[in-house]
């Protein structure tokens, strides 16, 4: 199979924005560690030069590895047996080339083993992970989780920790139970202090825990006796060398089915407090839940991309009436909304990417010394960017995801109905991409005062003053327009001045705020790279008129009953 | 245990591009017009080096490697993977080389690169496909050589243990070392690039060695050197030949055998 990196100059494109100067140095430091260690980069083109060749190592492993092994994958499955999940035999050769490549722990400090990689290029890797195999996709990128053992555990566990993580070891974050799912701070998972061997135990059940047999787990667990909201939680490590958690099912899945989904019960299960007491769920899930949603925006896109490929190689190959299918106007539509629904996901995907990588430097800056009153004002302005465009990127990105894989199988006619055809598989796995790390509609919950509030209106203003090209400025005069129209429809919401109002047409107003931008951030591609862009800026921007259209009447009408 | 491992490479035209657009009209290949790669065969021996290092860990790998200068490449990919260090092996003399020549100037170059345990190569490469440089190689340094290598067991007490592919099957044989071993394409394949290690090694300098430093005798080496002329090239289309099926009754095996030995 082709490089997944090569064969896309897309990714390329989005790894060479220009905010990645200031990514770069505020990850690098002025490349202080440059003489430390030798793979440090020594300036900017160094380290941009690192991030494109190892991103050729990912892309190469996903052609000839990973997307191979995805059709078995998917067939054997993972297995569960005392107490224990086994991985697909595809699924661990995918895993031990990964770790033989030195791909685990991409944005961890070097100090810990990591290779202190900004999060555009960890998601660039997680996205074309995706496209050769989503389920796949979900154990590698939990090795993200470590970045809660960095953030807020002691320098004595990232060192333990983290430096496993970077050596291969896998993770995941334990916290759905049968009765906390949405309503996390209902978990019931109980950890108590043990005295005579001075730790803490873990007692109860999780459920619907992707790769639950990791080997470090992030577990969230009520610490405080009689409490019980999300105050009384708390965030444990639990190491599964010390034993104490069996695998008692694993889900029989629709898809992602390389990933094991288990359902684990803990006895007595030796753990450590990872941060402080209580701040489990309203500080560190919430920071973990952020990252991991970008991880299933990558995915996603991943996914997209899949079935623009699938898609189009289908229809120049299918012959019908004497000619190629893709020539048929109906045909050439359908492969015409992918590849803008995928290019337009993957635009607000790295741009919501930028925005966490600035933020999280400047956090991890303030940890090592106190930030000029300008840096807290610049991680202050990406912080908030980055919290309104996660839930747009996640959410829609997954809606998205889910029409271009349906359209993928509808290309492929009946045969995509088969078992035969890559689609298929497509269209199962993308399924889940709307349903967990958070619903669609808890999406919208996160989005929705962005758009009262008129932040994302802010943001499209700010987005029309960039420069776009000759060519492009017809589309931007178009876009202006539906800014507009979205702007007039907010107020007509917040005049309304009532919150089941709001609640019932949110999901319409954060897709046409999220479609417009998207839509801004595809003119500025296809400004710097007509070649690969222009054809996906005019069939998005079509498309999210008449989305606009559709929402405008919607509220408008509701509005007047 | 410390060994000393060779690992013979060469850059070779990517043949898997070959198409109406790369050949020549005389029934060569426009090598310039494909993309380079390391021969595939070469990569098994690579990584077969690569797990002996990992069995013990004070080895060493040194690759060497022969062609124009940009065939370093093929060392420094190989310190992607793991490798120690290497030598390209640059000079015009080398130009034009057949396997003799070839063989020769490898053999030299060895003996500059000091003491070594195991010499690894692939069994082939898919430019020449002769299969025969590494079995000169060994001829020239007097070494035991092993063919059709698909997997090293195990270094003991100065003999190293291989599987070796054989039609129908495998065996293991014994040799003792210093010995050179041909890869089979059935070996496993070789591991990807290291993240860390292409970082550190991607501006890394290769040693380029021509034949004044390896105090070659130019009269061995390159075009000079070689007794291999190529008299033509033609397409030979296999045809089928006059065959029969042989049951495997007692009665058919028995008339078979009087037929053979009749």
């Amino acid at each position: 199979m082709p490089n997944f990196y090569t064969d896309s100059p897309e990714l390329k494109h989005y790894l060479n924005h220009p905010l990645m100067q200031r990514i770069v140095e505020l990850r690098e430091r002025g490349f202080i560690e440059k003489d430390q260690y030798t793979y440090a980069p020594h300036d900017h083109e160094d380290a941009m030069d690192s991030y494109d060749r190892v991103l050729e190592i990912v892309g190469e492993i996903c052609g000839d590895v990973i997307a191979p092994n995805a059709e078995s994958v998917d067939h054997e499955g993972p297995t569960c047996r005392d107490g224990h999940a086994y991985y697909a035999s595809g699924t661990e050769h995918n895993l031990e080339t990964l770790r033989k490549a030195g791909l685990m722990g991409l944005s961890m400090p070097r100090r810990y083993g990591g290779l202190n990689f900004p999060c555009v290029t960890f998601m660039l890797a997680a996205d074309m992970v995706s496209r050769a195999d989503a389920g796949f996709e979900n154990l590698w990128a939990l090795q993200d989780c470590a970045e809660t053992i960095y953030e807020f555990g002691s320098e004595e566990q990232r060192e333990r920790y983290i430096r496993r993580v970077c050596d291969g070891a896998t993770m995941s974050m334990d916290l759905t139970e049968p009765d906390a799912g949405s309503d996390l701070q209902s978990a019931q998972l109980k950890a108590t202090f043990d005295e005579t061997s001075n730790c803490w135990r873990l007692n109860g059940v999780k459920r619907f825990i992707t790769n639950g047999d990791s080997d470090i787990h992030l577990v969230l667990a009520r610490s405080e006796e009689g409490t019980k909201d999300g105050r009384g939680l708390s965030m444990f490590i639990y190491d599964k060398r010390d034993g104490g958690v069996t695998v008692r099912r694993i889900e029989s899945k629709m898809g992602i089915k390389g990933s094991p989904t288990c359902e684990l019960v803990y006895n007595n299960a030796k753990a450590e407090l990872c941060g402080e007491r209580r701040l489990g769920l309203i500080k560190y899930v919430m920071a973990l839940m952020n990252g991991a949603r970008l991880g299933i925006a990558a995915q996603e896109v991943g996914i997209s991309h899949a079935a623009y490929t699938e898609a189009l190689a289908y229809a120049r190959g299918r012959r019908q009436f004497g000619k190629p299918i893709i020539e048929m106007a109906p045909v050439a539509e359908m492969v015409g909304n992918i590849k803008a629904k995928l290019d337009a996901t993957r635009a607000i995907l790295y741009q919501t990417t930028r925005y966490v990588d600035i933020y999280k430097a400047l956090d991890d800056l303030s940890k090592e010394r106190k930030l000029t009153p300008e840096e807290r004002k610049e991680q202050k302005y990406y912080a908030k960017l980055a919290d309104a465009f996660t839930p747009l990127s996640k959410g829609l990105g997954s809606e998205l995801c889910n029409q271009n894989v349906y359209d993928c199988l509808q290309v492929h006619g009946g045969s995509g109905y088969m078992k035969d055809y890559t689609c298929e598989r497509l269209y199962r796995d993308a399924r889940v991409t709307s349903i967990y790390e958070g619903t669609t509609q808890m999406q919208v919950i996160a989005a929705i005062r962005y758009a009262t509030s008129g932040f994302y209106a802010n943001v499209m203003k700010e987005f029309a003053e960039w420069e776009v090209s000759p060519e492009m400025a017809p589309l931007r005069a178009r876009l202006d327009g539906l800014s507009a129209r979205y702007e007039e429809t907010v107020a007509i919401v917040t005049s309304h001045n009532s919150q089941e109002f709001t609640d019932l047409v949110a999901r319409r107003l954060v897709e046409m705020a999220g479609y417009i931008i998207m839509s801004y951030l595809l003119l500025q591609d296809a400004t710097t790279h007509a070649d690969l862009f222009a054809s996906s800026a005019h069939t998005f921007i079509s498309w999210t008129e008449s989305e606009v259209d559709k929402h405008v009447g919607f509220i408008s009408r509701a509005a007047n009953r | 245990m410390r060994l000393n491992i060779i690992v013979l490479a060469k850059q070779v035209p990517d043949t898997r591009c070959v198409g109406q657009a790369t050949m020549r009209a005389d029934g060569t290949i426009d090598r310039e017009a494909l993309p380079v790669i390391i021969n595939p065969d070469d990569m098994k021996a690579l990584e077969q080096a690569l797990r002996l290092k990992e069995l013990h860990p004070e080895s060493t790998i040194q690759v060497l490697t022969m062609g124009p200068s940009r065939a370093a490449d093929v060392v420094r990919e190989s310190l992607f993977r793991g490798a120690d260090g290497g030598y390209l092996l640059s000079d015009n003399a080398f130009r034009g080389a057949d396997t003799l020549a070839t063989s020769y100037a490898l053999a030299t170059a060895i003996g500059k690169m000091g003491e070594y345990d195991i010499i690894l190569c692939g069994r082939q490469t898919i430019d020449g496909e002769t299969a025969q440089v590494g079995s000169q190689v060994a001829e020239r340094l007097g070494i035991p050589q092993v063919t059709y290598a698909e997997e090293i067991l195990h270094v003991r007490e100065g003999h190293l243990t291989l599987k070796r592919h054989i039609d129908g099957g495998t065996e293991i044989v014994e040799v003792p070392l210093p010995l050179l071993v041909t890869v089979d394409s059935s070996a496993a394949s070789c591991r990807p690039r290291h993240a860390k290690l292409l970082m550190t090694h991607k501006h890394t300098d290769i040693m380029a060695w021509n034949a004044t430093d390896i105090k070659a005798d130019i009269t061995q080496c390159g075009i000079v050197g070689s007794p291999t002329r190529v008299k033509d090239i033609e397409t030979i289309v296999p045809t089928k030949k006059e065959s029969r099926v042989i049951g495997s009754s007692d009665e058919e095996i028995e008339n078979l055998m009087v037929e053979l030995f009749g």
